[in-house]
Formats: C-alpha cells, structure tokens, sequence
C-alpha cells in the first residue's frame, strides 16, 4: 500500500516537472526559487531540529555496549565495545559512522530442521548500505567541481580514479553504477521480504525513489541525453553569487534532476535522513560506559526540600525529653 | 539547551560546510569567472566540422569516433553535416583553426575540472620546433 502511494507520488512530482518546464516554461520558478527556498528550508530546518534535540534532557546514562565494562584493573576492558574514555567514545562513533557497525550485527533467523532455530549474520544489508552511502558520498564530493572554482585538485583526482576502469566515452563512473545496484537491492528488499516490507512506510519507498530518480536522471544526462556543462556551471556560480539566471542548453532532464535534489534536501529535515546528525546525538552511542565510576546525575532533578533528623532534633527536643524520648544531643 | 560546548561548534561546522563554496569563490575571487575560449578570427576558420551547439556538447565523442574511424576502419575523411567532407585529424584539422591549446581547449577542461587523453598521444603543434616534424602524423 505504502509503496503505490511512494510510486504515484514520484510520478505525480514527475508529472509537475514536466508540465512546469514542457508546458508552461516556468524556467525560473524550476532553476532559481526552488532551489534557493529548497537550501535555505535545508539549513535552517537541519539547525532547527538539532537545536530542538539537544534541548530534550537525557536523564538516563544509557550507552548499548557489547564488550566488559571497566571494572577491576586485573579485568581486560573493551574501550571500544564498552568506552570509558571519550577515546573509546570517539573511535566506536567513528567505527559506526564509516563501517555501519551496528548493521552487521543484523542476524537472519532461519527455522533448519523442526525444532532447530539457525541464527546467521546477514551482510547483505549492511553491504547495500556501504555501497549506497559511499559511492553517495563519491558523488556528492565530484559534484563539487559545478560549485568551486578553480577546481580543486582533490575533486579532480577522485574523478579520474572514479573512472579508472572506463576507456571509452561517454565516461560510467564506478560510482555511478554502484549506487544504481545498491539502491536497487535496498529498494528491491523492502518489496520482496514480507517482514521488511510491513514496517515498511511511504516515506521509506519515497527516500529510495527520489534518490533513485536523482541517480537515474544523472546517469542519463552523462551517457545519453547530455546537456552543456559550462553552462550549467555558470548558472551554479551564478546562483552562489546570488545573481540568478535560468541555465541555458539544459534539457527536460536536467530540470527532473535539479527538482528531485531540491525536493530531497528541502524534505531532509523533516525525513528520516536526520539519521546524519542524529547519529552523533544518541544517547546509546555517544555516552561513555561510566555508570559506576560517576554518579550521573538526573538534569530533571530539581533541589529537594528535606527535613534531616539533625533539624527535627532541634526543632522538638523539649517536647521529646518531656515525653522521655530518647535524643541524640542533650 | 544541553551540552552547549558541543553542539554549537557542530552546528558551525555544518553551516561552514553547507556554505563551504560561497566562501571558497569569494576567497579565490573567481565567483564571476567565465571560461573564454578564443575563437580563430580568420574568416575563413569561422565554421567547425559540427555547429557550434552540438560541438560545445558532444565534441568528445565525436573525436572518439573520429579515432576508431582511422584507427580501426583506416576511413580518413569526415562527412560533415553541412554537406562538406573533412580530413580526421586531431592536429590537421581541429588545431589548425584552434592553434592554441590553453587558449582554447584548458579554457573550459580546467573550469570543469576534466581530464583528456588527447594529448597523452598526441603532440599539439606549439609543442614542436618548425622542421619537418611538424608535418608529420595526425
């Protein structure tokens, strides 16, 4: 159900591009106002709702760990599966950031004979999301020669090793086609596997389809329908330096891409896709295993007012010794 | 708000990087750059093989088909599409109305950050000393 809502959604915004641009030629509103509300929404909702997460209180330490706490000195303790020093902290972070960890402790549960349950590590999650978020982020840093100029060396040298394999023309980065396979299989296991499929939402399908169609529309502009990339620079650097023009020698494909990128940063903040800053805000994994060398200390408390023994005392000591209660102090 | 010391810095730090080229532009002072190829102003070298709007776009591929049409079926000419046939030749014929490399070619390549091939074979004629050399090869 959730996935025909994603897919006539697509089409629907598809159908909105291709009306926009083909048929009423509202080059403007396609080439400068949605991207520019579409950033401005990005950054300031990305800011905002960090801001909103760091105002909840943690009142709990919570950190998962799967390793031995530090305890005794002649007990061995796992700084990275169980950190005690924000070292430890800051390399299992790092560990989950670039490896996706977390995901290879994904287990398929498989029933072998009658009475035998069979627990596997399955990798194929965990490779598809390695896949997709590297060669994303591949991406992402080679578009960087549209936005700087001069080009640094570094975007340049990424270009050529992203095609090192490719001798003929038009150029197929590695990256290009890895991404393409990779949003395949995560979009192809939520509609195969019935468990992944019903906690599956709209919005699940809607991520992968954008980004699908942002990668496609790509690929297609690179190898069949090409559009003139000077110009396209141009229009870039036009829009960075805030004097905004419609790109010239674009086509229809190249309005789909920049509408579905525009749409995809401008729904970030709101998505799911917060998982990039949220990683570092989760209690589980950014809090160090000190819960009985410290005492942490709830920032709900507020000051109690108490009443010790020692006031009491003080309060009532005549009326207690006349009633012969024994008191501490005479 | 919690842990103030460290979210404010990262908060920074994103908008640092999410407005990293404006800042990269105006540091290099070429945010109003516009690559100039120069164009031959001999009148008679005022028409490419191809018009301009197909060249600008597609000029790379037609060099590699181009290649594998000499390389491979030893077809030496080009038929053009305004009816006129061209000798394939890198040197001979794109170069020779086009003589300067950096004036034309690196205009755009370095203003996209591309890397070619053409000259890993290929001499261009300012590279070489008049003589008998420069007459030699596509």
């Amino acid at each position: 159900m959730g996935l025909w809502y994603a897919i006539s959604g697509i089409l629907l915004l598809i159908f909105f591009v291709v009306i926009g641009i083909e048929g009423i030629g509202l080059y403007s509103l396609f080439a400068i106002f949605i991207p520019y509300a579409a950033i401005l929404l990005f950054v300031v909702g990305f800011i905002y709702r960090v801001l909103k997460w760091a105002s909840s209180p943690v009142p709990f330490h919570i950190p998962t760990v799967s390793g031995q706490q530090k305890s005794l000195p002649w007990i061995k303790a796992d700084n990275i599966n169980s950190p005690y020093t924000t070292g430890g902290v800051v390399k299992r972070l790092a560990l989950e950031i670039l490896l996706f960890r977390s995901l290879l402790k994904n287990e398929k549960v498989e029933i072998d004979a009658p009475h035998r349950l069979l627990f596997r590590t399955s990798v194929l999650l965990w490779l598809g999301a390695m896949a997709f978020h590297w060669s994303l982020l591949v991406i992402l840093l080679r578009h960087l020669r549209f936005f700087l100029e001069p080009v640094p060396s570094v975007v340049v040298i990424l270009q050529r090793v992203d095609s090192i394999f490719q001798n003929l023309l038009p150029i197929l980065y590695i990256s290009d086609l890895i991404i393409v396979i990779a949003l395949a299989y995560l979009f192809l296991r939520r509609v195969i596997y019935p468990q992944v499929k019903y906690i599956s939402l709209p919005s699940d399908y809607f991520v992968l389809l954008t980004i699908a169609g942002i990668a496609l529309s790509g690929v297609l502009m690179r190898l069949i329908f090409k559009v003139d990339l000077v110009q396209v620079k141009e229009w870039v650097m036009a829009m960075l330096s805030f004097r905004p023009m419609p790109p010239k020698g674009v086509s229809l494909l190249f309005y789909i891409h920049l509408f579905f990128v525009s749409l995809l940063i401008a729904y970030f903040p709101l998505s799911k896709l917060m998982h990039m800053p949220g990683i570092f805000l989760s209690p589980t994994k950014n809090m160090r295993n000190t819960s009985r060398n410290d005492r942490h200390i709830n920032p709900w408390n507020h000051p109690v007012k108490v009443h010790t023994y020692e006031e009491y005392e003080e309060e009532f000591r005549n009326p207690m010794k006349e009633v012969g209660l024994p008191v501490e102090k005479e | 708000m919690y842990d103030k010391s460290k979210i404010i810095p990262a908060l920074v730090i994103f908008l640092g990087l999410a407005t990293y080229p404006i800042w990269h532009n105006t540091v290099s002072g070429k945010a109003r750059y516009v690559p100039k190829p120069e164009l031959p102003t001999d009148k008679a070298k005022k028409e490419c093989v191809e018009p301009k709007t197909f060249i600008r776009v597609n000029h790379k591929t037609l060099l590699e088909d181009w290649k594998f049409s000499v390389v491979r079926n030893g077809i030496r000419t080009y038929q053009a599409s305004n009816k006129k046939a061209y000798t394939i030749s890198l040197n001979r014929t794109c170069m020779n109305c086009h003589t300067d490399k950096t004036k034309f070619c690196d205009q755009c390549h370095t203003y996209m950050g591309v890397t070619n091939k053409c000259w890993d074979c290929h001499i261009y004629p300012k590279q070489l000393s008049p003589g008998p050399l420069a007459m030699r090869g596509p």
